[in-house]
């Protein structure tokens, strides 16, 4: 990834792959030899009930999970074709390419301009001198709240708190200030789940506006929300991966007996 | 059928004697601090004016001022902070944002606890022993000052962490998912958030510091010296010192002066007080969550 700027030659079909993915949270173990493609530039769902693992599979992805010190992993995980357990690998860069948001909004308490432009002010494009100018930072802040269609509520008052937002407006935030940096991957972890269904409703319309663009995971509870906003979708149970398919095909015939008993609300 | 039973009654009872329990213990916290205000300014009063606070003692320190001994105590006051403060914010940053939790991180938290609880009698033979007479600094202000210091660290390292740990979590946990740094975290985010807690635990440590008298006894103040100080390796006159000399020490002190000496002292911890609740309604204000 020398040139993250323009897109690469061939675009590998798969944005994330995982082979033989093992994960230990000391010794519970919680994913067992998980087997998952992400197709690039889709929106793939990530459902189950709690504590199949999901969450754990998500943050696996940007090894945010290692933060927690007593995680060991076996196997392989491929983003965009490049190994993420790598020797050569920095950990910083994986968290630039692949972009976070959380259950709750968790805007910084700066203002909504500082939020937007906080991850290019951290990575400067990898470069120590580069400064963007003023112009430059105006006009990728304007870019990027545009693009969570947030711009024309906010324009008016950039410099104020971030936490002064509704919940659905931090939210927006939260995912526009992960573009700046150019991010391949977006994960999400049930990322409606503290809105209400208005501002759950403008959320997924956002979420569907950036398919294409970017590879969207989302882990989501909400069986409705899986069917209306995820083009595929992936279940999981006691740590495993059981079915990945279409969403359409999923909820209409699903394989399994436990995807089905799961999606028509048996248990869960 | 909503009438009280007797059961009603008895708790009543006993609801009403613990109010009056408990207020009578939190009045009686604040009756000390009321007269011993009170009677410093009734006594003391008389013996202030521009005059004592600006003029040396004369008279084998039975009239003239306490200038030496206020301008001691804010070298020493200031020197310490120089050595503290660096030290004890910087150890406190690593304590929350870096150590991992083990048990090396919880003997460390253990000791500073216990340094905590150190008499400060003790403080100050170990000054004596390291900085006048080991690192050879003579009695000084340099060496009395770190004696000090070394006193205060572990509440500054305290009060700094607390502040820093009131930053919640999230914020720490986004700025990571966005691949900044701890450094960048700490330096955009959890500092600037942390900015008034830290500087009120300094602040009520600096009043703290300027009323010790035993660290600096041994390490750094003098019991007369009727000119300023030159340099950090001078000794100096204190205001907590010279309060203990005139009352117990000299004869023939007019009663006014050591209430007046004491008035000085309580007036200067007083303003530091005030400064650091200022100062936090200030930065309060400018939080963003």
């Amino acid at each position: 990834m020398a040139d993250e700027s323009k897109p690469q030659p061939q675009a590998p079909k798969h944005a994330i792959q995982t082979r033989g993915l093992n994960l230990w949270y000391g010794d519970f173990q919680a994913l067992f030899d998980v087997d998952f493609d992400v197709r690039a530039g889709r929106v793939t769902g990530l459902i189950g009930p709690s504590g199949c693992g999901k969450s754990t599979l998500l943050r696996s992805i940007n090894r945010i999970v290692e933060r927690l010190g007593y995680v060991r992993t076996t196997g392989t995980i491929d983003v965009l074709g490049h190994d993420i357990f790598g020797a050569n690998v920095e950990l910083l860069q994986v968290r630039k390419q692949i972009g976070m948001v959380f259950q709750r909004p968790n805007p910084l308490p700066l203002s909504i301009r500082d939020n937007v432009l906080f991850g290019l002010r951290t990575h400067r494009d990898g470069d120590r001198k580069s400064r963007p100018s003023k112009e430059v930072e105006a006009q990728i802040v304007e870019e990027s709240l545009r693009t969570v269609l947030l711009w024309d509520k906010v324009k008016d008052r950039l410099g104020e708190p971030a936490i002064r937002l509704s919940l659905e407006e931090q939210q927006k935030l939260c995912i526009a200030r992960l573009l700046p940096v150019k991010p391949r991957v977006l994960l999400m972890d049930e990322p409606c789940s503290a809105l209400d269904p208005d501002g759950t409703a403008a959320v997924e319309e956002l979420i569907w506006s950036l398919k294409g663009d970017y590879t969207i995971l989302i882990v989501t509870h909400n069986m409705a929300q899986a069917r209306r906003a995820t083009e595929e979708c992936a279940f999981m149970l006691h740590g495993k991966l059981v079915e990945h398919t279409e969403t359409a095909k999923m909820f209409v015939s699903p394989k399994n007996q436990s995807t089905a008993d799961y999606i028509e609300g048996r248990y869960g | 059928m909503f009438e009280p039973t007797e059961l009603n009654a008895h708790n009543w009872r006993i609801e009403q004697g613990m109010r009056v329990l408990f207020l009578g213990m939190t009045l009686l916290l604040v009756l000390p601090v009321v007269i011993i205000l009170a009677v410093l300014v009734y006594k003391g009063g008389p013996a202030l004016s521009w005059a004592f606070l600006t003029e040396n003692p004369t008279g084998g320190m039975t009239t003239g001022g306490i200038f030496p001994a206020l301008m001691g105590t804010i070298a020493l006051v200031l020197v310490a902070l120089i050595a503290s403060i660096p030290v004890g914010v910087a150890a406190a940053i690593y304590l929350s944002e870096y150590a991992p939790d083990n048990w090396l991180t919880r003997l460390i938290n253990l000791a500073i606890i216990n340094l905590a609880g150190v008499p400060s009698i003790v403080h100050a033979l170990f000054g004596l022993g390291a900085f006048v007479l080991f690192f050879g600094f003579g009695t000084s202000i340099l060496a009395a000052s770190l004696t000090l210091a070394i006193m205060t660290l572990p509440v500054v390292i305290v009060s700094t962490r607390e502040s820093l740990q009131a930053v919640p979590q999230p914020f720490r946990e986004a700025c990571w998912n966005m691949g900044a740094t701890r450094w960048q975290t700490i330096a955009r985010v959890v500092l600037p958030n942390a900015i008034s807690g830290i500087l009120t635990g300094i602040i009520l440590e600096v009043s703290r510091t300027a009323g010790e008298t035993a660290p600096i006894m041994f390490t750094g103040a003098a019991f007369f010296l009727p000119f300023l100080p030159e340099s950090v390796f001078d000794q100096t006159m204190a205001l907590s010192l010279h309060l203990f000399v005139v009352a117990t020490q000299v004869p023939n002190v007019p009663e006014s002066l050591p209430y007046g000496v004491a008035l000085v002292l309580i007036g200067m911890v007083l303003i530091m007080n005030s400064a650091s609740i200022a100062l936090r309604m200030v930065l309060r204000n400018r939080k963003k969550w």
